[in-house]
């Protein structure tokens, strides 16, 4: 699948994007990465302009709550609903509902191994080809963990 | 998931309409059929860039990019990076280099996987070029992966092609050599605020000289720094098409399109082992596969 990693906001750590980024391609999708420090509208353009089917932010910042949600709408105004989003970074669990309700389908945090990354790619392409809720404009509900 | 005819023009008039979305799903579309074109435009400007891995293309074409969005042009850009032979995926960072194309909605990047494809050229690249010049785009710049010596096929591509090397590009024989030199319009060596790149510049500009009438300028340049871009600009938007080229881009074109058709065939894989394995010939290889590309060929007339 053609996949951006995106790196929203104010925050300049990318090994764990770049990991991630890495194990994607080893696992033979066509990974995009953005660089550091794009704004949610710099994000939903690229996934546009790549036509990606899958977005994954990553972000360490603290601002996942403001910037993700932000991201997600875009992406829905933008018709661009059928992308799957998944995040990852240092994410408390009080904030998870917060983001599935933004129409994220998975969180990773830290020492999840790149193998369970690939697992939900795998998931999310099944329930696209079955025609089963999962991209960002879908209906809410399924989540990954 | 290809497309019907009908919906291709579908997407294609919307997008021409303005409507970006439609023109990112008819880009993917094109990418992955092989059996759809797009009518050639009235107009079309492109440039192709090519050069060694690490020469600072990416860098460099984000630096043209925003002179020309500065000046009123819309700039797309078709960034190719290699698929890997291991797995069949990529990791396709070229965008992270052009810091000017996240800057605004005048500014188009699709990154593109090199595939299978031999030079790292798609034939689809051209009714991708074709639509991106149909919707407006004023100047479309292809960027190959880092090239080799023998990687002419970009040539084919572009009305223009920058060849961008570094100042550290090993002793002078290399620009002796033949190759992709010899088909650049514009010759510019990156990276001026390194040592040794004026000199690299001038044993290419030595190794011009000696052929005749060899009137192509080496610009140096440093897209780290923004210096030496206006007169680069310059240069790339005064190259005429140079009648010369073009059976050399014919030659290059028909070669691209009869490779795809060789490394696309469903044979091909096990014509390799059986060839590893000695159990054929390279004749027979050749035979056989040429037969059924024939073949199959008849059967679609």
């Amino acid at each position: 699948m053609r996949v951006v990693i995106a790196k929203p906001g104010l925050d300049g750590h990318d090994r764990g994007a770049k990991v991630i980024a890495r194990a994607l391609r080893d696992g033979g999708h066509d990974v995009i990465y953005t660089g550091l420090r794009k704004t949610p509208s710099d994000i939903v353009r690229i996934v546009n302009d790549e036509d990606a089917e899958v977005l994954g932010i990553s972000t360490l910042s603290g601002a996942h709550d403001s910037l993700i949600p932000k991201i997600c709408d875009g992406l829905r105004e933008g018709e661009m609903g059928n992308v799957i989003v998944f995040a990852g970074g240092i994410i408390p669990d009080r904030d998870l509902e917060l983001l599935y309700k933004s129409g994220v389908r998975a969180v990773f945090g830290p020492g999840t191994p790149t193998s369970e990354v690939l697992g939900f790619l795998s998931e999310a392409l099944q329930r696209k080809k079955a025609n089963v809720p999962i991209g960002v404009g879908d209906d809410l509900g399924w989540h990954w963990n | 998931m290809a497309l019907e005819l009908s919906n291709i023009s579908e997407l294609l008039e919307l997008a021409k309409s303005g409507d970006r979305r439609s023109l990112s799903r008819l880009l993917s579309e094109l990418a992955e059929s092989d059996k759809t074109t797009v009518p050639r435009p009235d107009s079309i400007w492109t440039l192709g860039v090519t050069g060694p891995p690490g020469s600072g293309k990416s860098t460099l074409i984000g630096r043209l990019a925003k002179h020309w969005v500065d000046r009123g042009e819309s700039v797309a850009i078709l960034a190719l990076d290699p698929t890997s032979p291991i797995s069949g995926g990529s990791f396709l960072a070229d965008r992270i280099r052009m810091e000017g194309s996240d800057l605004g909605e005048r500014v188009f990047v699709r990154s593109i996987a090199s595939g299978n494809n031999p030079g790292g050229i798609s034939p689809q690249i051209w009714p991708m070029c074709y639509s991106l010049a149909l919707c407006g785009w004023t100047r479309i710049v292809i960027e190959t992966v880092g090239t080799g010596q023998s990687e002419f096929r970009i040539a084919a591509l572009a009305d223009r092609l920058l060849l961008v090397d570094g100042p550290d590009r090993g002793d002078i024989i290399q620009a002796e050599k033949a190759g992709i030199i010899e088909l650049a319009d514009v010759i510019a060596v990156n990276k001026s605020d390194h040592p040794g790149a004026a000199l690299a510049a001038q044993e290419i500009r030595n190794s011009l000289k000696l052929s005749d009438g060899d009137q192509r300028e080496v610009l140096l340049v440093s897209a780290l720094e923004g210096s030496g871009i206006e007169k680069l600009v310059d240069a790339i938007e005064s190259c005429e098409s140079n009648d010369g080229r073009n059976i050399i881009v014919t030659r290059e074109m028909l070669i691209s399109e009869w490779d795809s058709l060789l490394v696309s065939h469903p044979e091909i894989d096990q014509t390799i082992v059986k060839l590893s394995n000695n159990s054929i010939t390279i004749e027979e290889a050749i035979n056989s596969l040429m037969k059924s590309i024939l073949h199959g060929r008849l059967q679609n007339d």
